[in-house]
């Protein structure tokens, strides 16, 4: 009697954990639909290739902003890029240090901080002292989120990459920076570039850090110095504006946005898989 | 000749030093975030002290800044979240790590971590024309008795501190879970079978398994946690931004993240600059302590992992 006790107990756990699955991606559903069938309608190629209309004139597009998020992010990636790969290459060369593990966890705690906080402090960094909201102020900010992303990857792979190879390098008189540069980094490099490929899109969908640092622009701007639109801020102030025509602009924006993230998400689990194939058949 | 596996010494010396540097450079930023935010704050840490987080009124045009309703908003916001979130990550956990057939595996990590994926901007966005009217209906449907207690007073607005709660944990649930799952992995598959052949049940056996990784469960929810408390722009767009202490789940409140985010650009003086970016820096320091606390934990669980074979007593005396 007690066995069906127990048996039954295991069942109804074992149930509610495949609920907790359903209950989690009913949200995920939800915000797909939505973000899908309100943004197509309001997504042409407009969107793209024009500029905002002021309040009250209907159309338009982002044309800026859009132009504004590939140069921020660009800026973000440019900066972050070289030292995340490099320091990357110091915690899996230097594993066992105790510098290396300080700047683990160094990664960990700097990917842990708020968005909102590394936006405040590079507005005291690179704000304040020019009294000039910038693009390259809003890169900075985007590249100090993406450096601990960058770094953790890197590691990760490089440790993946097996030591005879570099052995190899080694025992034929290469130096231990040409040995990491021109074998054991090549190897790693695919799944490198895939790490900053997701970095690269979790960090486009950012809005907070960008806030009070590249703050937001209604014309056309390529200049570095100067402040620049960008997707999700514009997203951001049309969401909370009164205006109906801009809900439907902040929509077309929010799937724009999504589906980078979903096309990067897929081409990465694509390469992942290709490479995982590649590396049982060799 | 001696052999010299790396180059010569100088080889040597100048690679580590040049990659060390940039390794440094991100204790430097995480030391630099730290010292630029005291230094942003210095004006409102003088003029008011301990008593900036004891106040209650922020009325920046009167100059008075009391900050405990952000304090109160934020810890109360996450809390809520990780009571709803915590089940559930647990129980995604252990669907994929215990119990999903293996080909369903891997959709099922694919599409937690699209939820981790998808801007926090556009949670906002749903938030405020899908889920805060939704919200809204729940209130106004709430029956009158209930309506007494402390937890649902107020006017059905929507927005408030239900909805934002409800936003969060949604938001946080892939994180916990991915690192619940990844622990989950680690327990060996002996306690397991060990579990299994004493007659255990299925759940006695994951209850074993949980037991086994608790410490690094207690770690992925508090992982959770920081995300919680440092959430912005969700946060932002669906709470209704009002600095006022109450129990009320229907009441419009206020977080650190979210008074940064609206206010921040509108600092007219100092002091009001000062006082924002100190509410930074506590939201600095309580993230980076939660943080850490939860890697201590998840750390410690991944050096249990190396197998602890006991050592036979010849290899001692060799």
């Amino acid at each position: 009697m007690r066995n069906h006790i127990r048996k039954a107990l295991s069942h109804v756990i074992v149930g509610l954990c495949g609920l907790a699955v359903l209950v989690a991606l009913i949200p995920l559903a939800f915000v797909l639909f939505y973000v899908v069938t309100q943004g197509i309608t309001s997504l042409s190629w407009s969107f793209f290739t024009q500029m905002p209309k002021p309040v009250g004139e209907v159309g338009g597009g982002m044309a800026n902003a859009v132009v504004g998020s590939v140069i921020v992010v660009a800026l973000g990636g440019l900066f972050a890029i070289p030292i995340g790969i490099v320091s990357g290459i110091y915690a899996s060369e230097y594993a066992g240090t105790r510098v290396a593990s300080a700047v683990r966890f160094a990664a960990d705690t700097l990917n842990g901080v708020p968005s909102i906080v590394i936006g405040v402090f590079v507005y005291g960094i690179a704000v304040l002292p020019f009294r000039q909201f910038s693009a390259l102020a809003g890169g900075i900010a985007l590249g100090i989120m993406m450096i601990p992303l960058i770094m953790r990857t890197t590691e990760e792979l490089l440790l993946l990459v097996p030591g005879s190879l570099k052995e190899g390098a080694l025992a034929l008189g290469a130096t231990r920076a040409r040995a990491v540069f021109t074998v054991v980094l090549p190897a790693a490099l695919p799944g490198i570039m895939t790490g900053i490929l997701l970095a690269l899109a979790r960090i486009a969908g950012e809005t907070a850090p960008l806030l009070f640092t590249a703050f937001n622009n209604r014309f056309f701007s390529t200049e570095v110095t100067q402040p620049i639109a960008t997707l999700t801020v514009q997203v951001f102030t049309y969401a909370i504006s009164p205006y109906k025509d801009w809900h439907r602009q902040a929509w077309a924006g929010a799937l724009v946005l999504v589906g980078i993230v979903v096309a990067c998400s897929l081409l990465a689990r694509i390469a992942t898989a290709r490479m995982e194939r590649l590396q049982r058949g060799s | 000749m001696a052999f010299r596996p790396f180059g010569t010494r100088s080889d040597e010396v100048l690679f580590r030093a040049g990659t060390g540097a940039f390794a440094l450079l991100l204790i430097v930023i995480v030391a630099a975030i730290g010292v630029e935010l005291y230094r942003q704050s210095l004006l409102s840490i003088k003029e008011f002290g301990w008593q900036f987080w004891q106040t209650d009124t922020w009325d920046p045009v009167a100059g008075e800044f009391g900050a405990r309703p952000f304090i109160w908003g934020t810890l109360y916001s996450s809390i809520l979240a990780l009571l709803i979130s915590t089940p559930i990550a647990l129980g995604i956990a252990i669907f994929i790590s215990e119990l999903a057939p293996t080909r369903l595996r891997r959709p099922l990590v694919f599409l937690t971590e699209l939820l981790a994926a998808i801007p926090s901007i556009v949670y906002g966005l749903w938030g405020i024309f899908v889920l805060v009217p939704f919200v809204r209906q729940l209130e106004a449907a709430t029956p009158d008795a209930l309506r007494s207690l402390p937890l649902f007073t107020g006017p059905p607005l929507g927005v408030g501190m239900l909805s934002a709660a409800l936003i969060l944990s949604i938001m946080i649930i892939p994180f916990s879970s991915s690192v619940a799952r990844e622990v989950l992995k680690s327990v060996p598959q002996a306690q397991r079978e060990g579990a299994y052949a004493l007659g255990a049940t299925r759940w006695e056996a994951i209850r074993m398994a949980l037991f086994y990784a608790r410490t690094g469960i207690v770690g992925a929810i508090m992982l959770g946690f920081g995300r919680a408390l440092g959430e912005t722009m969700a946060v932002t767009m669906v709470i209704g931004n009002n600095p006022q202490i109450t129990w009320s789940l229907f009441a419009p409140q206020y977080t650190m993240a979210a008074v940064l985010a609206n206010e921040f650009t509108e600092a007219a003086d100092d002091l009001y600059l000062h006082a924002l970016v100190e509410i930074g820096l506590v939201l600095f320091v309580i993230t980076l302590i939660i943080n850490a606390i939860s890697r201590m934990f998840i750390w410690s669980m991944a050096r249990q992992r190396r197998p602890r074979v006991a050592r036979p007593a010849v290899a001692k005396a060799a």
